[in-house]
Order: C-alpha cells, then structure tokens, then sequence
C-alpha cells in the first residue's frame, strides 16, 4: 500500500468522523443557533478532509483543483446560508438556550 | 473486489430505504414546510441514486431542477398560502392538511395498490440483459456531431423530443402568466452577507452554466441541466432585490423565453426543406448546430424556469397586502 494511500484513508476516516459529529449535534443540541454551529463543523471541516483524501488520489491537477473549487463554493455557500438562517431565526425571535 | 461489491450493495439499499421513507414522511407530514424540505432532500438523494444507476446525465438534472429550482418553487408558493391565510393562529401547523374521509383513503390505497401492480409487471416482464437502443446509437454516434451519446439523442437522433419539451416550457410560462399575471418580487430579504454571497456567486453560477452547456458534447452536460443553472442565479438575483429585467414590459425577456424554441423550428424547417427531413443535420455541420441550438436553448430554459418563479411568487401576495 503506498504512502498516499494511508493518507488518503486517515483523511477520510478524519472527514467522516467530522460528519457523524456534526450529524449528531444537529439531531441532539438544543436551539437552531447551536445546531447551526454543529452542521457548519461536519461542512466546513469534514468536507475539508474528505476532499483534500480525493485530491491526493485525482488523476490529474484538474481533477484535484476541481475538488478543491468544490469545498470553495461549499465553505462560501454554508457560511452564507447559516448567517442567513441564524438572522432569519433570531428575526422572527427563536429563543436562545438557556440551561 | 468482492467486498467492495458488498459494501456498495450495502450502500444501494440504505439509499432504497432511505428514498422510500422520505416519500413516506413527505407525504403524510402534517405540516407543509417540513413536507417541502423533505421533498428537497428527497431530491437530492434521487440524485445520487441516478449517479449509482450510471446515469450522471439525469442525477445532473435531478440535483439542479428536481431538488433546486423545484423546492424555490414551492417554497415561494408555501410563502403565497402562508400570507393568504391570515386566520391560522401561530403555534399551530401551518396549513394542516384535510383529513381524507375513509372511503377516499381506500380508494386512493386501492389505486396506488393497482398502479404499484402494474408498474411491477411492466418492469418484471422487461428481458433481464436488454441493450435497448445503446447498440443503435453507439453506431451512428460519428454522424451526430457529439462525442457524448446523451447528447447525441436528445439534439440530434431525438431532436423532435427535445423540440417539443421546449415548447412544453414556453407553454408553462405562458399559462403561469395568463393565471397569476407579471409582476415583479415582492418580498427582498437584503443583508450585507447575502449581498456579497451573490456578488461572489453569480458569476460562478453563470460560468459553471457555461461549462455544463459546453461540456455537454463530450460529457454529461447540456442545455437543460446549463438552463437550469442559469435559472437558478436568477432565482438569486431577484430574491435579493435585484430585479434583473422588469418582466412586465420587457421585450428583451420575451425574446429570450422563445429564442430556443424558435431556433429548434426554424431549424427544423430549414431541415425539412433542404434534407427532406425534419431535425436532420448534414454530418459536417451537425456540431455547430447542436452547439447553436443548445446555447439558444440554456437561455430560453433559465429564462423560462426564472420567470416561472417569478410569475408564481407575487400577484396574489401583493393584492393581499393591499386590501389590508
């Protein structure tokens, strides 16, 4: 197996786990504005990784550059979107958590 | 190999499950925003459903049009029922649906009883290996002036199809604006934020619809998934308060909703006249036809899909507000 290869697994697996915590924080916090912070982690993060895991595997720099215009749009897209989201919430008042 | 085998096998039937219990929950959610959203996802997964059945072509169309431009509109058109009805008190579902009456339930499950039953004879009495047309197709795909076989169909060996979908579109706008009339947006929502989201992605929006419609010769791409695109950084615009044209006088966007259809016919008939047949294209020049008829096709399919989001999102709202 070669060294590009162990790579790739280790950010991949990094990726997925980034997922599945963001995946349980927006099933078990408690308001939109920290289920928001739990979504924007697996996106940003974990896509991160997953990405950079297939970059490294791309047959050619445009397949990599591809990918990584891909995670671009989706950083911009998920921290556009969760601003507005968050705004709109916190417009039509949705509380905040309080413990 | 084996175990990839496995896994993806693995991965098919939780996709399976997982469509059938959206379409589940979609359909028998009580509350019509969640429906929505869920239909949105179910969208999505479809999607990837059709890059596990190898066929990116359609996954492209399903992601953009399907799950996007589909879920705006019912979202501008849950916005319109939600201002309409102004005697639901919050805190309720909005919108909760009626319930069906018994004897309706039975015959609505007798129904989809009988069409499930049919629809599984007609796919269980298709031969198991079957090549279809691909073998047809893959052989004349020299003259056709594409590289990609999808393509090929849809502009050059089906054209006819593609002519009529085009015509299918226009007459959709045209029934849109005859029932709820032009308008502009009604409803902006403007933010700083926003403001530079789009400034940065309508022009990314409009080259990745570029690309699609140019990478269609060779790849999966073309005029209804680049049209869908361009539809959608509409969509971004006007949401924003950027009303792109004003649809109620423009003759500009008038020209733009009927230049694919028109090109299609006018070339259809040229064919006709100088071929004997319809859509017909001498093999030397079929590849810049295509290319012509594709361009003009983007414009008037995002034209088109911006304006019936458009047309569907305000008249009512805005005579609702001003009885108040």
């Amino acid at each position: 197996m070669m060294l590009a290869d162990i790579l790739t697994i280790i950010l991949l697996l990094g990726g997925a786990f980034f997922f599945l915590a963001g995946t349980i924080g927006l099933l078990r916090f408690p308001d939109v504005y920290t289920r928001l912070h739990a979504l924007t982690k697996a996106d940003n993060v974990g896509l991160g990784l997953i990405v950079t895991g297939l970059a490294i595997q791309a047959q050619s720099w445009a397949a990599a550059g591809k990918l990584i215009l891909i995670w671009l749009l989706v950083l911009l897209a998920g921290a556009g979107v969760s601003y507005l989201i968050a705004n709109g919430a916190l417009a039509r008042g949705v509380a905040f958590w309080k413990r | 190999m084996e175990a990839v085998g496995l896994w993806q096998s693995a991965f098919d039937l939780m996709l399976g499950f997982s469509l059938f219990g959206l379409a589940w929950r979609m359909l028998f959610c009580a509350d019509l925003f969640k429906s929505i959203v869920l239909f949105i996802t179910f969208g999505l997964l479809m999607a990837i459903a059709w890059v596990r059945l190898e066929a990116p072509d359609v996954a492209l169309a399903e992601a953009t049009i399907g799950a996007g431009l589909t879920g705006a509109l019912l979202m501008s058109a849950f916005a319109k029922l939600r201002t309409l009805d102004n005697s639901l008190k919050s805190g309720q579902p909005l919108l909760p649906r009626p319930r069906l009456h018994v004897i309706n339930f039975w015959i609505a499950l007798l129904f989809t009883v009988l069409l499930t039953g049919g629809l599984a004879y007609a796919v269980l009495s298709l031969p198991s290996h079957s090549p279809g047309l691909s073998d047809a197709v893959m052989s004349q795909l020299d003259s056709s002036g594409v590289t990609h076989p999808v393509t090929a169909v849809l502009l050059n060996f089906r054209g006819y199809d593609t002519l009529l979908e085009m015509a299918v579109l226009l007459l959709s706008i045209q029934s849109v604006w005859s029932m709820a009339g032009m308008s502009d947006a009604g409803e902006v929502h403007t933010s700083p934020v926003l403001n530079v989201l789009i400034q940065l992605l309508s022009p990314v929006l409009i080259l990745v619809s570029a690309y699609l419609l140019w990478v269609g010769a060779h790849a999966p791409g073309g005029a209804f998934q680049a049209g869908s695109i361009l539809g959608a950084a509409g969509v971004l615009l006007v949401l924003s308060g950027r009303p792109l044209f004003n649809l109620k006088k423009s003759w500009l966007i008038r020209l733009m909703l009927v230049a694919g259809p028109a090109a299609f016919i006018a070339l259809a008939t040229l064919t006709l006249i100088n071929e004997g047949q319809l859509l017909k294209y001498p093999v030397a020049n079929a590849a810049n036809y295509i290319l012509l008829l594709e361009t003009l096709a983007t414009v008037s399919i995002g034209t088109t899909l911006l304006a019936l989001f458009v047309g569907s999102q305000t008249e009512a709202v805005q005579q609702d507000q001003s009885h108040q």
